[in-house]
C-alpha cells in the first residue's frame, strides 16, 4: 500500500451521490444512480479489490481480509482545522468473529497455486435463474460482463452421509431412485398443484381452474404440505432443498422463521421457473464464473460506464457535518462530505456507507441531537443483534459425490444432531467455474446461528459428515484401514477456514444511509430488494434501470444459445 | 457456458424456432404446389403433402395468431423474391444446366425453402452428372458429396422437418460417402432441440444400420433421452424396437424373465410420476403385450377334444344318446376343427396327421377359417369322412391326431409352431340310418332339458385347459401379480382402471382355473366404472365388458353347464343360451367348439365375427341384437352346418347407406357376377339386396326369421326364396313348394 503512489487529489469535489464500499447491494445502487443521468456518483472502496464483503479472493488476501477491520488508514489523518465543518471521526468494525483458518496442505498456498483460487467471502450463494438479480442484471446490462454456469444437482444429506438428489423437476422425480412409486405420484401432483395455481394467479382469471385456497395461503406452509398430503421426506426435500428455508419448521417456538403457504408457494414459483429459463442451464441454479466477485464488479463497470467514478485504496476517515450554528436554524447539524485518508475532503448530497463503518462512541459524545439524528444509521448499537452467520470454506482433492462438480448439498434441521436448529448448506465448486485449481473443488458452508460456538459447530459437523477427518500422521495406521470404504473414498481437506459474519440490515437515514451486509441466504434477492427499496427512497421512488430496457438487448437475443446449431 | 441474455419471454429457444418455421411453411405451400407436375418422387410429394396440411392444423396445441400488416408485407416480398428463383431454376432444370451458377440457384432456393422437392431431385441429377464426369477422384467425389451435406445441413437448420433434406442426406449417404461418424454427432444436436423429432429418429435408425452400431448403444441413447424427459413417444418407441429385436436374439442377457421386469420398473416411475402423460401407457401396453403373448404359435383346443367320444349319424337323427354329442350329416362326414393362439398358415395333411380306421381319409383337405383368399387363420378344418363304400357301422374308431408332426405351422408373424401336440377321440358311428324326418319348425323355446350339471360330460366335451401350457409362466405371473398389486394403487384415474383391467384379465389367461373366477368379477366391475366415467370410449368398454363376461361363463364347468341345454328336439344337440347378456363382442369361441344350438337373443351384438369358429353350429339365434346389415353376418357364411337362423328384430336395411359397401370392392365388378343363376334372373333385385345375397347363397338354411327388421317385406322375401331354394320356413311360416 505505501509502496503505490499517492492520489492526486480528485476532481470534482462535488458528488450527488458517494457510496463507500463495493460489497453488493452498493454497485447496484451505483450503477442505477449513474445510469439515471441526474446523478453524479462517486464510488470508493478502503480495499484494492472490488467487492467488500461480497468479493472472490486467493487464499491469502481471503486470509488477511477476514483477520483485519477492513483496511483502516495507514496513519491517523491531519487534523481538520477547517473552520466551515464538524469532523467526525469513523470507526471501522470488523463483520467477522471467531476467525478459524487451518492449512492441512501448505503446497496450497504455493505460488503456483495462490493465483488460481478466486475464493467467496460471502458463500455459499448461488442464483436462480428466475431471481431478481439476474433481471436487474439483464435490464442494466451488466450481464455483458459476466459469465454463468450451471450448478449441475442439488442434494439432501443427513447424518449418515448420504446424498440423495432433490427431485425438482419432473424428469429428476422420474429418475430419482429413493423416492417410491407413490411419494413420485404425491410430489408431482404437489408440482402440478402449485403450477396450476401459479397459472390461474398469472392469468388471474377465476374459471374453476385449481388454485390454492386463500385461508391456505395464510397458514403456515409447513401445516399446508402436511395437508396435501406429503410424507415428512418429500416435506423435509420441498422446505429445506427447493424453498431453502433456514430453521425447523416443526418446532414453532424455536423456529425463526416459520413460513406462511403464500412465501413457501412463491420460493417454489422462485425455483419452478428458474428451471428452464434459460436453454442453456440445465437446473434452477446458476454460478458466475471466477467467483461471486464478478457480480458486484460487473455492476460498477457498468456504473463507469455510465460516469461514476471509481477510487480504490481509498479509505475515508472522517463526516463532514455542518457546524451547530446559532444562525442557521434549519440546516444545523446536516450531512455535507467526507474526509478521504489523503485529507482531501468531498462534499456530495447523500451518503452510502458500508455495513463496517461506525461512527466512533467518543465521537458521539460531542455531538448534538440534530447531528446525532443525521449519524444514527451509523450508532453501533443499531448493527448488531441481527442474527448471525456461520461459514466455512474447505479447500478439497475430490469430490463429495463421484462424477459431479458443481453441487448444492442441504442438511435440514436434525438431519446431522438433534440440536441442529437450522439448516445447513454446503456450495461445492470446481474447476470448471475458475475458482480452484482444476483438481481441487471449493466447498462453502453456512447456517445461521444464534452465536458463534453453536454455528461453528454445526457446520464442523457437516464437514465431518462430507470430508474425511485429518488424523495426525502418528495415528494414520490400523484404526484408519477399520473404517469403511465409504470413508476411504471421502475427500481429503487441504485448507479450512471457519468464521462467523454479523449480519446488518441496509438502512435508510436520510442523508446518510448504510448498505446491507451479506444475509445468510443461499441467493441475494433479499439483498437487491433492500438496494431497490433504498434507491427509492433516496431518489424518490424512481424505478431502477428503467432506461436500459430496448437499446442493447435487441442484439443479444439473437446469441440466445439454445437455437442455434452448429455443425 | 452460459452467457445471460434478455430474453422478452420465457418462450424456450425451440418453440421460438417452429413459430418461425410454420410462417416459412405456410408461405411456401403455394409456390410449391405449383410444380408438383414435374416431381419424380410423386410418393415423397404426396407425404409432404399431408404432412404440412398436418402440421398448419396441429400446431403442437399453440393458437395460430393473425398476420401482422407488416409481416404480411415482408412475407409477401419473401414469396415474390421465391417465385423469382423458382422460375430461374425450372429453366435450369428443363435444360439439364449444372453449371456452378446454376447449382448455387438451386442451393439458394433450398436454403429459403427447403421443401422445394424438384430442386433436391435437380440436386441428384446434377451430382450424378458431376460424377459421371470425373474418373473416380476419391477427393473429387468427397468435395462434390460434402458439398450436398453442407446444403442439406443448412436446409435442415431452416426446417429440421424438411422430408425433402433427410432423404437427399440418405441419398448422399447411400452413394458412399463414409463420414456417417459425423451423422450421429449431427443428429444428437438436432435430437437435443427436438427430442421428440421423428425425422430425426427415423434418420437416425438409417445411420445406426449404416454404421452397425450396437442396439445396445442405442438402447442407453433411448436411456439418456427418457431421462431428459420421458414424454417422449419417439425415445419409447425406439426403445421397444431395439428390445424386440434384442430379445429375438437372444442377445448378451437380453433374456424376457431378467429385462421385462426391469422394463416395469422404469415405466412404472413415468406413470407414477405423471400419470396424465400418455407415452408411459403406451410403452406399459407394449409391455404386457410382451408379457402375456408367446411368440410361438400354440394348439389352444380342437373339435373334438381329447379323449371324448362322439356319435356318428348318417343323416339326421332323433336318437336319444344324452351322453354324447350326437352328429350328424347328409354328407357322411364330419368336421375336425384346431383352433390356435394366433392365426397359424401351413396346415395340411403333412403337418397334421391322423391315425385312424376310418377309410378315405388318407388325403384330408385343411381349410383356414378366414376371409377369402387368406392363408392363414386361428381356426382350421377339415372334414373326416365316416361312411365309405364299406358299410361300417355299428363300431367304434379311434383317431389319433398329430398337430405340428413335421415342421411347416407358421404364425402370421414367422414363428415356428414347435411344441407337436397329440390327441385322441372315439368316434361311434350308428348303424341306424334314419331318414331326415325332422322338417318341424325349430323352437327356441320348447323342448330344453336342463344340463345334467353333475355329469362329467361336460370335462369331455370342452376342451377347457389350454392344451399346451406356458414354458416360462412363473416369471409372467410374477410381473403381472406385481403390476397388479400396484395399479390398485391409482384407483382414481380412467387410464389406471383400464390398466388394471387389462393385467386382469392377463392374469386370468395365464394363471389356474382355480384362481380366474375371482379376477372377472373384477374386471367387469372396473368396465362398468370405465363405461359411467367415460362415455366418449363407452363402446370399447361395453366391448371388453363382453370379453370379460364371456370368458367368465366359459372359465368353468360350473359357471358354462348353468347356460347349457340339451334340445330334445333337434336330437338331444347341445344348446347354449347366452341371451340378455348386452353382449357386444363375441368371444372365447375356442371353447364353444361342440355347441350345436346357440342362442344370442337380446344382446347387444353388431356383427357375428368370431362364430365361424363353431363349425358344429346348425341353429343361432340373433333376434333382437343390433345387426345392421348382411355384411355383419359374413362369417356365417363358413358355417356348413347351419340350417336355422334367426335375426329378427334387428336394424337390417335401416340404413340406407352401408359403410361396409365402400371397404370392399364393388359387387359389380365382380367376376362371378354375370355367371350367377339368380343374379342374371333378376339384376335389380340382387343389386340391391347384394350383401343378403352375398351371405345367403352361401348358406344352406331350411328356416329363417327375418320379420322385424326395416328389410323384411314381400320384395325380400321373393328374393330370399330365389336365392335359397331349399328354405322350408320363413319367418314362421312354412313355405308352399
Amino acid at each position: 500500500m505505501s509502496d503505490l503512489p499517492p492520489y492526486p487529489p480528485l476532481d470534482p469535489t462535488t458528488y450527488d451521490l458517494i457510496i463507500v464500499g463495493t460489497g453488493v447491494p452498493s454497485p447496484i445502487l451505483a450503477a442505477a444512480a449513474s445510469s439515471s443521468g441526474s446523478s453524479s456518483v462517486l464510488h470508493l472502496d478502503p480495499n484494492p479489490f472490488y467487492g467488500s464483503h461480497s468479493a472472490s479472493l486467493s487464499l491469502p488476501d481471503l486470509t488477511s481480509f477476514l483477520h483485519s477491520n477492513s483496511l483502516s488508514p495507514p496513519s491517523p489523518p491531519p487534523p481538520s482545522d477547517t473552520p466551515d465543518f464538524l469532523s467526525v471521526d469513523l470507526a471501522t468494525r470488523s463483520l467477522y468473529s471467531s476467525v478459524e483458518i487451518a492449512t492441512f496442505d501448505s503446497s496450497i498456498l504455493d505460488e503456483r497455486h495462490s493465483r488460481k483460487f478466486n475464493v467467496d467471502l460471502c458463500g455459499p450463494r448461488v442464483l436462480f435463474c428466475a431471481d431478481e438479480s439476474i433481471n436487474l442484471m439483464l435490464r442494466s446490462g451488466s450481464n455483458n460482463y459476466v459469465e454463468f454456469k450451471s450448478v449441475d444437482a442439488s442434494f439432501v444429506g443427513d447424518s449418515s452421509g448420504e446424498l440423495r438428489s432433490v427431485p425438482d423437476s419432473r424428469a429428476a422425480i422420474f429418475k430419482d431412485k429413493s423416492l417410491g412409486l407413490m411419494e413420485k405420484k404425491q410430489l408431482m401432483k404437489f408440482f402440478k398443484l402449485v403450477q396450476a395455481h401459479l397459472a390461474a394467479s398469472s392469468t388471474e382469471r377465476d374459471e374453476g381452474v385449481v388454485k390454492i385456497a386463500e385461508e391456505d395461503m395464510e397458514s403456515p406452509f409447513v401445516e399446508f404440505l402436511a395437508k396435501m398430503p406429503l410424507p415428512p421426506k418429500i416435506k423435509s426435500i420441498i422446505l429445506y432443498g427447493i424453498a431453502m428455508v433456514d430453521y425447523d419448521q416443526d418446532n414453532v417456538e424455536a423456529c425463526g422463521d416459520l413460513l406462511k403457504t403464500k412465501e413457501g408457494i412463491a420460493r417454489l414459483a422462485l425455483y419452478i421457473t428458474s428451471i428452464g429459463r434459460f436453454s442453456n442451464a440445465l437446473g434452477a441454479l446458476i454460478y458466475p464464473i471466477y467467483g461471486q466477485g464478478e457480480l458486484p464488479q460487473a455492476f460498477c463497470r457498468r456504473a463507469a460506464v455510465k460516469g461514476c467514478i471509481y477510487v480504490l485504496r481509498m479509505p475515508i476517515t472522517a463526516l463532514l457535518l455542518d457546524k451547530a450554528s446559532e444562525s442557521v436554524v434549519v440546516e444545523t447539524g446536516g450531512y455535507k462530505g467526507v474526509r478521504l485518508a489523503t485529507g482531501q475532503e468531498i462534499f456530495s448530497q447523500k451518503l452510502i456507507l458500508d455495513p463496517c463503518i461506525t461512527v466512533g462512541s467518543e465521537s458521539m459524545s460531542t455531538l448534538t441531537d440534530q447531528q446525532k439524528e443525521t449519524l444514527r444509521v451509523l450508532v453501533p448499537k443499531s448493527i448488531s443483534s441481527e442474527g448471525k452467520i456461520a461459514r466455512g470454506i474447505c479447500i478439497i482433492r475430490g469430490s463429495v459425490k463421484a462424477d459431479i462438480s458443481n453441487a448444492l448439498v442441504v442438511y435440514p434441521p436434525k438431519s446431522l444432531f438433534p440440536e441442529q436448529l437450522a439448516a445447513i448448506r454446503v456450495l461445492q465448486l470446481g474447476s470448471g467455474l475458475a475458482v480452484c485449481p482444476a483438481d481441487m473443488h471449493v466447498l462453502y458452508f453456512s447456517t445461521v446461528c444464534e452465536n458463534d460456538d453453536q454455528g461453528k459447530a454445526a457446520l464442523l459437523s457437516a464437514m465431518s459428515t462430507l470430508i474425511k477427518p485429518q488424523v495426525p500422521e502418528n495415528l494414520q495406521s490400523d484404526s484408519a484401514v477399520e473404517n469403511d470404504t465409504a470413508e476411504a473414498a471421502k475427500p481429503v481437506v487441504l485448507w479450512r477456514a471457519l468464521y462467523v459474519q454479523a449480519m446488518v440490515k441496509g438502512e435508510f437515514g436520510g442523508s446518510i444511509s448504510s448498505a446491507a451486509s451479506p444475509d445468510g441466504n443461499l441467493n441475494y434477492n433479499e439483498m437487491v430488494e433492500s438496494a431497490v427499496k433504498l434507491y427509492e427512497q433516496l431518489m424518490g421512488s424512481e424505478e431502477l434501470f428503467k432506461e436500459e430496457t430496448s437499446l442493447d438487448n435487441t442484439t443479444e437475443e439473437e446469441n440466445d444459445g439454445g437455437v442455434e446449431i452448429e455443425a | 457456458m452460459l452467457t445471460l441474455v434478455y430474453s422478452t419471454s420465457s418462450l424456450p429457444g425451440r418453440q421460438r424456432l417452429s413459430l418461425s418455421l410454420s410462417l416459412s411453411l405456410s408461405r411456401c405451400y403455394v409456390t410449391l404446389a405449383g410444380d408438383l407436375s414435374n416431381q419424380k418422387f410423386e410418393s415423397h410429394t404426396l407425404a409432404y403433402l399431408t404432412f404440412v396440411s398436418y402440421h398448419r392444423r396441429n400446431m403442437h396445441g399453440r393458437p395460430r395468431k393473425a398476420y401482422k400488416p407488416e409481416e404480411e408485407a415482408a412475407s409477401a416480398a419473401k414469396a415474390a423474391k421465391l417465385r423469382g428463383l423458382q422460375s430461374q431454376f425450372m429453366a435450369n432444370h428443363h435444360n439439364k444446366i449444372y453449371t456452378k451458377e446454376a447449382v448455387d440457384l438451386s442451393t439458394k432456393l433450398l436454403e429459403i425453402n427447403p421443401e422445394a422437392y424438384t430442386a433436391w431431385n435437380y440436386r441428384k441429377l446434377a451430382v450424378e452428372d458431376k460424377l459421371s464426369r470425373i474418373e473416380s477422384d476419391p477427393d473429387l467425389v468427397k468435395t462434390i458429396l460434402d458439398e450436398e451435406l453442407r446444403v442439406v445441413e443448412s436446409a435442415l437448420k431452416q426446417n429440421f422437418k424438411s422430408y425433402g433434406a433427410w432423404h437427399h442426406r440418405k441419398w448422399v449417404l447411400s452413394k458412399g460417402h463414409s463420414s456417417v461418424g459425423n451423422e450421429l454427432r449431427l443428429l444428437d444436436q438436432f435430437q437435443k432441440l427436438d427430442t421428440r423429432n421423428f425425422h430425426a429418429w427415423n434418420y437416425r435408425r438409417f445411420v445406426v444400420e449404416l454404421t452397425k452400431r450396437s442396439e445396445q448403444d442405442e438402447l442407453e441413447y433411448t436411456d439418456d433421452m427418457i431421462g431428459s424427459d420421458f414424454s417422449n413417444y419417439s425415445a419409447w418407441h425406439n426403445r421397444s424396437v431395439l428390445l424386440s429385436s434384442l430379445l429375438a436374439r437372444k442377445a448378451d442377457g437380453f433374456l424376457p424373465n431378467k429385462k421385462i421386469p426391469d422394463e416395469y420398473k422404469l415405466v412404472q416411475n413415468a406413470i407414477f410420476t405423471d400419470e396424465d402423460d400418455q407415452s408411459g401407457w403406451f410403452y406399459h401396453l407394449w409391455l404386457l403385450d410382451q408379457t402375456v403373448n408367446v411368440e410361438t404359435p400354440l394348439l389352444t383346443s380342437s373339435w373334438p377334444s381329447h379323449g371324448s367320444r362322439i356319435s356318428l349319424y348318417a343323416g339326421c337323427s332323433n336318437g336319444s344318446f344324452s351322453k354324447l354329442t350326437t352328429f350328424g350329416s347328409e354328407s357322411g362326414s364330419f368336421p375336425l376343427v384346431l383352433y390356435f393362439d394366433q392365426a397359424v398358415g401351413g396346415v395340411s395333411s403333412s403337418t397334421v396327421t391322423i391315425d385312424s380306421e376310418l377309410k378315405g381319409n388318407e388325403d384330408l383337405v385343411w381349410e383356414p377359417v378366414s376371409k377369402k383368399n387368406s392363408q392363414v387363420s386361428c381356426v382350421w378344418v377339415a372334414r373326416l369322412k365316416y361312411i365309405s363304400s364299406e358299410p361300417c357301422f355299428g363300431k367304434e374308431y379311434k383317431v389319433k391326431v398329430r398337430v405340428g408332426n413335421s415342421p411347416g405351422i407358421v404364425s402370421s408373424r414367422g414363428f415356428n409352431f414347435s411344441a407337436s401336440y397329440e390327441f385322441v377321440f372315439t368316434a361311434h358311428v350308428h348303424d341306424t340310418v334314419e331318414e331326415s324326418s325332422q322338417e318341424g319348425i325349430v323352437s327356441w323355446t320348447d323342448g330344453f332339458d336342463i344340463w345334467d350339471a353333475e355329469s362329467k360330460d361336460l370335462n369331455a366335451l370342452a376342451t377347457l385347459d389350454r392344451s399346451n401350457a406356458q414354458m416360462d409362466s412363473k416369471w409372467r405371473q410374477e410381473a403381472i401379480a406385481e403390476e397388479i398389486d400396484l395399479f390398485r394403487e391409482l384407483p382414481d384415474s380412467k387410464i389406471g382402471k383400464l390398466t388394471l383391467a387389462r393385467l386382469l384379465m392377463a392374469k386370468a389367461m395365464i394363471s389356474d382355473d382355480a384362481v380366474k373366477g375371482v379376477h372377472y368379477n373384477e374386471i367387469l366391475e372396473l368396465y362398468k366404472d370405465l363405461m359411467a366415467l367415460d362415455s366418449s370410449h363407452y363402446q370399447y368398454y361395453k366391448d371388453e365388458h363382453s370379453v370379460a363376461l364371456l370368458r367368465k361363463v366359459t372359465s368353468s364347468t360350473e359357471d358354462l353347464s348353468g347356460h347349457l341345454f340339451r334340445c330334445r328336439n333337434m336330437n338331444n344337440s347341445v344348446c347354449l343360451r347366452l341371451n340378455n347378456l348386452s353382449l357386444s363382442r363375441i368371444a372365447s369361441v375356442e371353447k364353444l367348439l361342440f355347441v350345436q344350438m346357440l342362442d344370442l337373443s337380446h344382446n347387444e351384438l353388431h356383427s357375428t365375427e368370431g362364430l365361424e369358429a363353431m363349425q358344429l353350429l346348425s341353429c343361432l339365434n340373433l333376434s333382437r341384437n343390433r345387426i345392421r346389415s348382411f355384411s355383419a353376418l359374413d362369417s356365417l357364411r363358413h358355417l356348413k352346418q347351419l340350417r336355422v337362423l334367426d335375426v329378427s328384430h334387428n336394424h337390417i336395411g335401416e340404413h340406407s347407406v352401408d359403410t361396409t359397401r365402400y371397404l370392399c370392392s364393388s359387387p359389380l365388378s365382380n367376376s362371378e357376377w354375370p355367371q350367377d343363376e339368380v343374379g342374371s334372373q333378376m339384376p335389380s333385385l340382387a343389386t340391391k339386396y347384394w350383401d343378403a345375397y352375398f351371405v345367403l347363397r352361401d348358406l344352406n338354411l331350411k328356416q329363417l326369421d327375418i320379420t322385424g327388421n326395416v328389410i323384411a317385406g314381400d320384395e325380400f322375401s321373393s328374393f330370399v326364396l330365389q336365392v335359397v331354394p331349399k328354405l322350408v320356413w320363413l319367418d314362421g311360416k312354412k313355405l308352399e313348394i
